[in-house]
């Protein structure tokens, strides 16, 4: 069975991605999702912020103890050296290409333009086969207009674009206007595929406390839908990767992915329950899928119901809607 | 050569860890730097000079460390250590029998004044004189250059002659005086170090290989002979020292004598000095003598064995006159140590008939100098002038007033400042944690090591910790510096103030020199700025033609994102006003040497950096200054007008920096000093204030408990006591059944000593239905509301307190009415020591007598000018004493045996007085159950009774009585330290203190590090916690002190934190208290060192409980009488990952950036140990004591 697909210009074994996740971390773990058939793998993100405020600690209580106290200038060793978060995450790509075969995609999440090309630069000088520009900008800015969010992510690839030679992916969240549109826009500005889509977690309030807090929530089965309609709709329109993230538990999810045109799926929460092993009975059960319905390759099923193919393409636009609400019976 | 740009420590650092295998330390200012830079080295690989990287150990005390010198010396090791004063004295057993083994050492001491009246941590030579008798050599270093010269010199002397040697050099004006020098290479040291010396010091090594034995006990027939066994070795000393001198004189091109003459060769009057003063006495030598006078110095550096041969040899035979200069004062001899000795040497010289000179010169002892007082040309010059007079003053002083016994030289100081016109002089003004200094300390660096200039960087600090003063001064010069006095008024040609609010606090332009600059910080409009400075300060600007040159550092800083750091700012201003380097290069340095301390680690800081470097020369401007003063604003008075006398006149002088004006007769003869100073020091250092919502609030008294500076308090009174109170005096119903129905509570905060830490509104619980950001208690702009706050507050303070008979001491709302008599203190913003003082004193302050350690708490106790404790309106109050540091426990238990003393002897007296007394009286006194606040108040009230009856017998008995009847009343017996103290150099005493039964409370403020002396590592540190000399993470866990108490089993044993428990903290001050013997508290507290914002000092709290870091509970052995468990348990089981905690915290985190495999170790490590260790704690909890007492009946049966 020929599993290969395309990714970002690179050639991989099959469609089946891990995506940015804690498992990322430790080598083992990502030697554990090699052996289970994972053709490529996305780090953890290095997130710009943890790194700026990092810097910030450090200036504070490492290089500026002194509080005017005559009888001390510092109050913890001063010349210590050590390896700050980004060296940490560098050293990680580096070990990483040592231990595995497979690329190994970089996550940066960035937040000036300067921070994304510095880091980029650095991610890139490390190895990394690819980089993933993980943009979570939740728009609470309320003169902040739909364009101007646009043309903040255009100005972040074009910057990254002049200056990075590896292939770049950006992830997008769902909520523009025109996702479609944008993504062809992206495709100009020289983006070698995008990830569609990034989950927002979203804060919860203790009602005791009245805190706003963070809340984790893994994701299911039925998110991946939303990814699936619009690489439907892109799939064949653009020439740029189209990779489903978010929500692809199951093999079936998987194939119904492929089947609308995505190049590639990442997985994570499934692997974070499931554990690495669980990639491997994926792979399989999606090979045997292919094997039991006489297909020869991935290539062949990607896009059999995008939006240019599939029978009802209406479906994926108005009509799902009316037809869903009619479907509902109490 | 290298010249390099450093500090006296660290030369002597430099050298010490070049040519030593053991270093042994216990920190003390100021010579804990060396320790620290030799731990720095070591544990970055740096080898010394036989490729061996040296071990460094901290000790529990000096006392330990000289114990541990001795043995690594003995077993043969080369061994060093560094210290000064009271550290210096615990070291002298170990001095004895180190010189008197004839062992090769060198110690290196900062000189420091030692503790008599009142502690010290400045210079002066009263500790190397307390040791000159131990039989170690002395040997002076005059400046840096000299401290790096002579360390290696010392070294080299010691391992030829077997004679040991502590090497000094002044505190501060030479340990922490920043200087440019020529660095001793590797080269000059390996050729001056014998190899064949140190061989022949490991042949004489205690070993089993060659064993012998010493320290043996010798008795009269051979002690005397064997102890002058030594004295060729004595006689030999002094020419290996100038040996040493002079083989390292044809290394390097300095040569050193061991008594150095110079001046005129056919000089009258001579000053023979040793220390930093000697290189201000060469300094005014030369201008005088340019001058045509004949005057000299002789700067002695080997002080033991003294050669006076030599001492006087060095002299022009032409001298009359000498004064010899003390640093130090013996008290009740006929005169000072080197005064002594050099007269000595005359008089041997004169009696043998084989003098120099041709008549006997005259000579006179003077003190100079004690405790950094300053040493001046003008007092240099008086001094001269004095020898020049009939009778010249026999043990003068010199740069005092001293009108109680006239010893005093008068002297006045020149503008024109010794040390020449192309001598650039610069005094800078900044806040504590603004980076003025290190931006200072980085401009001598670049200066120094770029430039063929001289440069000299000294830096004053003031006495608090949280919004510390720092004046930097700096000079500049084609010559080596060798003005060792800070620069004077009128000389300074570059004035800065890097903060604006000086403007109305200090005489900054005082320093100012005709036709200098003035740079200031201002975020005042540049139309506005002129008018916004005091009107004093404008004639200034006019007088003296001054040029004024403005920036906003603030905004500049803020725009290029280093948010409050300005240092990098001012610094470029200054190169780009001052003109010692051009410009352009000026800003090329300064960017380089960013780039060199952050590295590649900050590139974004580095960046930020820059940009406000590039934006300062735009932002920066002068101003034109107009003909006439016009401001219409003058500098604040110091303290108010209602102040006591003794505030008015010598504290407010201190607080003003003109304490050297104050004469002997403004000082307390015997280091006693008033109570309630630092009410009268406003500071005004908050930008936000809390602001009190009446409506909102529950009363519930965590406020005034968590503030870390007295600075909002509950106060309860009748709606009548307020008809008068201020429009904007706020306060609401208080409702409780210990309050009447129209008794109201206010909460008020002093808005000119509220630090603005926010701990208050942190902790406030009541919140508003609709808004969850607004509570009872809210950070508001300071400005708008600061009169009216003043007045509130005034008025406040009037208003009577609750009486404490009604308070119910079991609430924390009523606990809270209770008075603090513990009051803005100079402790840092958000201290965690200061809360728990403060509740003490809320409970027990008008009867409490408090012995305290050396340590933060001694310093924001009892650091000049000012005392946050205080006294309530009956005049009772905190009794409080710094003794020294390692006998805190044992001092408070002196105390103890004095006032059970008292007490006992009033019984008795009153006992043998009672047929002439009352009858009901006397036994209601001798009966009194002063267990509860009424049942001391009746006490005191039934002893107001008694003295009018007692005035009225006329016998002895009386007398005696009335001398001792106050201690008829309850007296609470506090011993307070930090965990240094009672974890390491204290323990011993501690530890008996809690052995002897007596009844005292000891409160440890644990802060788990030293914290006063810069977060050097204690016993208390947590595993994996990085401090300094573990800078790897402290490998083994913490000593649970608590555990060791308990297992006494009649000690009151209590663990707290204020910010996890409050009601947990108040129940155990209280049963410790009351408990009739030994208690224990020991009370979490977070700390600046633990690399955390403490505005989040609660959530630290709170985290460190629910992570298992740290527990509560309390042990009470009262508990054992009613068959009940003594311990009891008060925090839960560990809810949280350790790691929850410790990532929040630098002195955790670091680890994990600096040492990864270690810290996730550690981690895993205290994770565990978190839940072993509760659930120990629980085991004991649960054990049943009942069923034993069962057990016990049953065997009788």
């Amino acid at each position: 069975m020929d599993l290969t697909t395309d990714y970002l210009g690179l050639k991989l074994a099959n469609p089946l991605v891990p995506s940015a996740s804690p498992l990322s971390k430790d080598i083992d773990s990502v030697r554990r999702l090699e052996d289970a058939g994972a053709a490529a793998i996305v780090m953890y993100s290095l997130f710009e912020e943890e790194v700026r405020a990092e810097d910030q600690f450090m200036d504070a209580y490492l290089y500026n103890q002194d509080i005017g106290h005559s009888e001390a200038d510092s109050y913890r060793p001063v010349s210590v050296d050590y390896q700050t978060r980004t060296d940490e995450y560098l050293a990680h790509i580096f070990s990483l290409k040592r231990a595995v075969d497979i690329p190994v995609v970089a996550s940066l999440n960035g937040v000036t333009t300067g921070g994304w090309i510095e880091h980029a630069l650095e991610l890139q000088e490390a190895g990394a086969d690819a980089l993933e520009l993980n943009v979570y900008h939740v728009a609470a800015d309320i003169t902040q207009s739909g364009q101007d969010i646009e043309q903040m992510y255009l100005d972040v690839l074009t910057a990254l674009r002049s200056q990075v030679r590896i292939p770049l992916v950006m992830k997008l969240s769902p909520y523009f206007s025109s996702v479609a549109n944008m993504v062809t826009i992206l495709e100009d500005s020289g983006a070698d595929g995008v990830s569609l889509f990034n989950r927002f977690y979203q804060p919860s309030i203790d009602i005791e406390t009245r805190a706003v807090s963070p809340e984790l929530n893994l994701s299911t089965s039925q998110e991946s839908l939303l990814a699936m309609r619009w690489i439907a709709i892109l799939s064949g329109k653009v020439n740029i990767t189209l990779a489903a993230t978010g929500g692809v538990h199951t093999a079936d999810d998987v194939i119904r992915m492929v089947m609308a045109g995505a190049d590639v799926t990442h997985m994570c929460s499934a692997l974070l329950i499931n554990g690495p092993g669980y990639l491997g009975k994926v792979l399989a059960e999606v090979s045997g899928w292919l094997e039991e319905n006489e297909y020869e390759s991935i290539a062949q099923l990607k896009g059999c119901t995008s939006q240019q193919h599939a029978l009802d393409p209406v479906a994926y636009e108005r009509s799902n809607y009316m037809q869903v609400l009619n479907s509902y019976k109490p | 050569m290298a010249a390099i740009t450093i500090d006296g420590n660290e030369a002597a650092a430099r050298i010490a860890h070049k040519i030593n295998e053991v270093i042994a330390i216990y920190p003390i200012t100021p010579s804990s730097p060396m320790g620290e830079l030799s731990d720095d080295w070591s544990s970055i690989g740096q080898a010394n000079l036989w490729g061996k990287i040296p071990d460094v150990i901290e000790m529990q005390s000096e006392a330990g460390a000289a114990g541990a010198v001795h043995g690594s010396l003995q077993a043969g090791a080369l061994t060093t250590t560094f210290t000064s004063s009271q550290g210096l004295l615990l070291m002298i057993p170990n001095m004895y029998k180190i010189a008197g083994e004839l062992t090769p050492a060198v110690f290196h001491v900062a000189a420091r004044s030692l503790a008599a009246q009142a502690l010290s941590i400045f210079g002066d030579h009263s500790d190397v004189m307390a040791v000159r008798a131990t039989g170690f050599a002395m040997l002076a270093s005059n400046s840096v250059q000299e401290v790096m010269d002579m360390a290696l010199i010392a070294q080299v002397a010691s391992l030829k002659s077997r004679i040991p040697v502590v090497h000094f050099f002044d505190g501060f004006r030479t340990s922490h005086e920043m200087s440019k020098i020529d660095e001793v290479s590797d080269a000059t040291i390996r050729a001056m170090v014998d190899d064949g010396d140190v061989h022949a010091f490991r042949e004489r090594a205690m070993t089993p290989d060659r064993p012998v034995i010493r320290g043996t006990s010798q008795n009269p027939d051979v002690y005397f002979q064997a102890r002058e066994t030594v004295n060729p070795y004595y006689q030999a000393m002094p020419a290996i020292v100038q040996e040493a001198m002079d083989h390292f004189a044809e290394l390097t091109g300095r040569q050193y004598q061991l008594y150095e003459y110079h001046g005129a060769v056919d000089a009258d009057n001579v000053i023979i000095i040793m220390g930093s003063g000697a290189e201000a006495v060469h300094e005014t030598v030369d201008a005088m003598v340019n001058n045509g006078e004949k005057v000299g110095l002789l700067k002695v550096r080997l002080f033991r064995p003294l050669d006076g041969r030599a001492l006087l040899d060095a002299l022009p035979s032409s001298v009359r006159r000498i004064a010899v200069l003390d640093r130090s004062k013996e008290p009740g001899a006929d005169g000072e140590p080197l005064y002594k000795d050099v007269v000595t040497a005359l008089a041997e010289s004169a009696m043998a008939g084989d003098m120099s000179f041709d008549n006997i010169p005259r000579v006179v002892g003077g003190r100079y100098g004690l405790s950094s007082k300053e040493f001046t040309p003008g007092m240099i010059r008086s001094i001269y002038a004095e020898l020049r007079k009939n009778e010249p003053k026999r043990g003068f002083t010199v740069g005092i007033i001293d009108d109680v016994s006239n010893t005093h030289l008068e002297w006045t100081e020149d503008a024109d400042a010794a040390g020449g016109d192309d001598v650039k002089r610069c005094v800078f003004y900044g806040l504590g944690s603004d980076g003025t200094v290190s931006a200072n300390k980085n401009s001598i660096k670049i200066i120094g090591e770029e430039t063929q200039l001289h440069a000299q960087g000294y830096f004053v600090y003031d006495s608090k910790k949280a919004g510390a003063v720092t004046v930097s001064h700096l000079r500049f010069g084609p010559e080596p510096i060798r003005s060792s006095y800070l620069i004077g008024p009128g000389q300074a040609q570059f004035v800065a103030c890097h903060q604006p609010v000086f403007l109305d606090r200090f005489d900054m332009l005082d320093m100012a020199s005709p036709g200098g600059v003035f740079l200031l910080n201002s975020q005042e409009d540049p139309d506005n700025v002129w008018s916004s400075l005091p009107r004093s300060m404008q004639q200034q600007i006019i007088d003296k033609q001054l040029h004024l040159h403005v920036i906003d550092a603030y905004r500049v800083a803020q725009d290029s994102g280093m948010g409050k750091r300005i240092n990098t700012v001012m610094q470029t201003c200054f190169f780009a006003i001052s003109g010692i380097l051009p410009a352009d290069e000026a800003i090329a340095k300064i960017k380089s040497a960013v780039e060199k301390s952050y590295g590649r680690k900050g590139r974004r800081i580095v960046e930020m950096n820059f940009r406000a470097i590039d934006q300062t020369l735009a932002a920066l401007y002068e101003v034109q200054v107009p003909d006439a003063a016009d401001s219409t604003s003058e500098r604040q008075a110091i303290v108010s007008v209602n102040a006591p006398v003794f505030v008015r006149e010598v504290t407010a002088s201190i607080i003003a920096g003109k304490g050297d004006q104050l004469p002997v007769s403004k000082l307390p003869d015997d280091g006693t000093w008033p109570l309630g100073t630092a009410a009268w020091e406003k500071r005004n250092l908050a930008h936000e204030i809390p602001e009190w919502d009446a409506e909102l609030c529950i009363y519930c008294g965590k406020c005034p408990f968590v503030c870390p500076h007295a600075a909002i308090r509950s106060k309860a009174f009748s709606l009548d006591a307020v008809k008068d109170a201020p429009d904007s005096f706020k306060h609401t119903r208080i409702k409780g059944k210990e309050f009447d129905e129209d008794v109201h509570v206010s909460y008020q905060v002093a808005p000119e000593d509220c630090t603005g830490c926010g701990l208050c509104v942190e902790v406030c619980p009541a919140r508003d239905k609709s808004r969850s950001n607004y509570k009872a208690l809210n950070m508001v702009p300071l400005a708008p509301l600061r009169e009216q706050e003043r007045e509130n507050w005034d008025y406040f303070l009037t208003l009577p307190e609750y009486d404490r008979d009604r308070i119910r001491w079991s609430t924390m709302k009523g606990a809270m009415l209770g008075q603090p008599l513990f009051e803005f203190s100079g402790a840092c913003v958000g201290c965690g020591e200061t809360p728990y003082l403060k509740l003490a004193t809320q409970l027990f302050g008008d009867r409490m007598i408090v012995a305290n350690a050396t340590g933060c708490s001694s310093i924001y106790g009892g650091n000049l000018p000012t005392t946050p404790w205080t006294t309530n309106e009956q005049g009772r109050g905190p009794a409080w004493s710094n003794s020294l540091f390692e006998d805190n426990a044992e001092f408070g238990l002196g105390f103890r045996l004095a006032i059970d003393s008292h007490n006992e002897q009033a019984r008795v007296s009153l006992d043998k007085l009672s047929d002439k007394l009352d009858k009901e009286l006397v036994t209601s006194i001798l009966q009194a159950d002063q267990s509860n606040e009424p049942g001391i108040h009746e006490q005191r009230q039934r002893i107001e009774q008694l003295l009018p009856l007692l005035a009225g017998i006329d016998n002895a008995d009386a007398r005696s009585l009335e001398a001792v009847v106050d201690y008829l009343a309850k007296k609470s017996v506090w011993i307070v330290g930090g965990d240094g103290w009672a974890y390491d150099i204290g323990f011993g005493g501690v530890d008996h203190v809690l052995a002897s039964g007596r009844d005292v409370n000891i409160l440890v403020l644990d802060t788990e590090v030293y914290s006063n002396t810069g977060g050097q590592m204690s016993k208390a540190t947590p595993k994996g916690a990085v401090a300094k000399f573990a800078a790897a993470g402290k490998p083994v866990a913490k000593k649970d002190l608590s555990m060791i108490a308990m297992a006494y089993e009649n000690v009151y044993v209590a663990q707290v934190a204020f910010g996890g428990k409050d009601m947990q903290t108040l129940k155990a001050f209280m049963e410790a208290e009351s408990y009739p013997g030994p208690s224990l508290i020991i009370a979490y507290s977070p700390c600046i060192a633990h690399g955390v914002d403490l505005s989040f000092n609660l959530r630290q709290q709170e985290l460190a409980l629910k992570s298992g870091h740290w527990h509560l509970f309390r042990y009470d052995p009262r508990r054992l009488e009613e068959g009940k468990n003594p311990l009891q348990l008060d925090s839960k089981a560990p809810s949280i990952p350790y790691t929850d905690f410790a990532s929040t915290e630098m002195r955790f985190s670091m680890l994990q950036r600096s040492h990864p495999d270690s810290a996730r170790a550690f981690i895993q490590q205290a994770q565990q140990e978190a839940v072993e260790r509760y659930n120990h704690y629980r085991q004991l909890a649960e054990i049943s004591y009942a069923e034993s007492d069962e057990a016990a009946n049953q065997d009788k049966e």
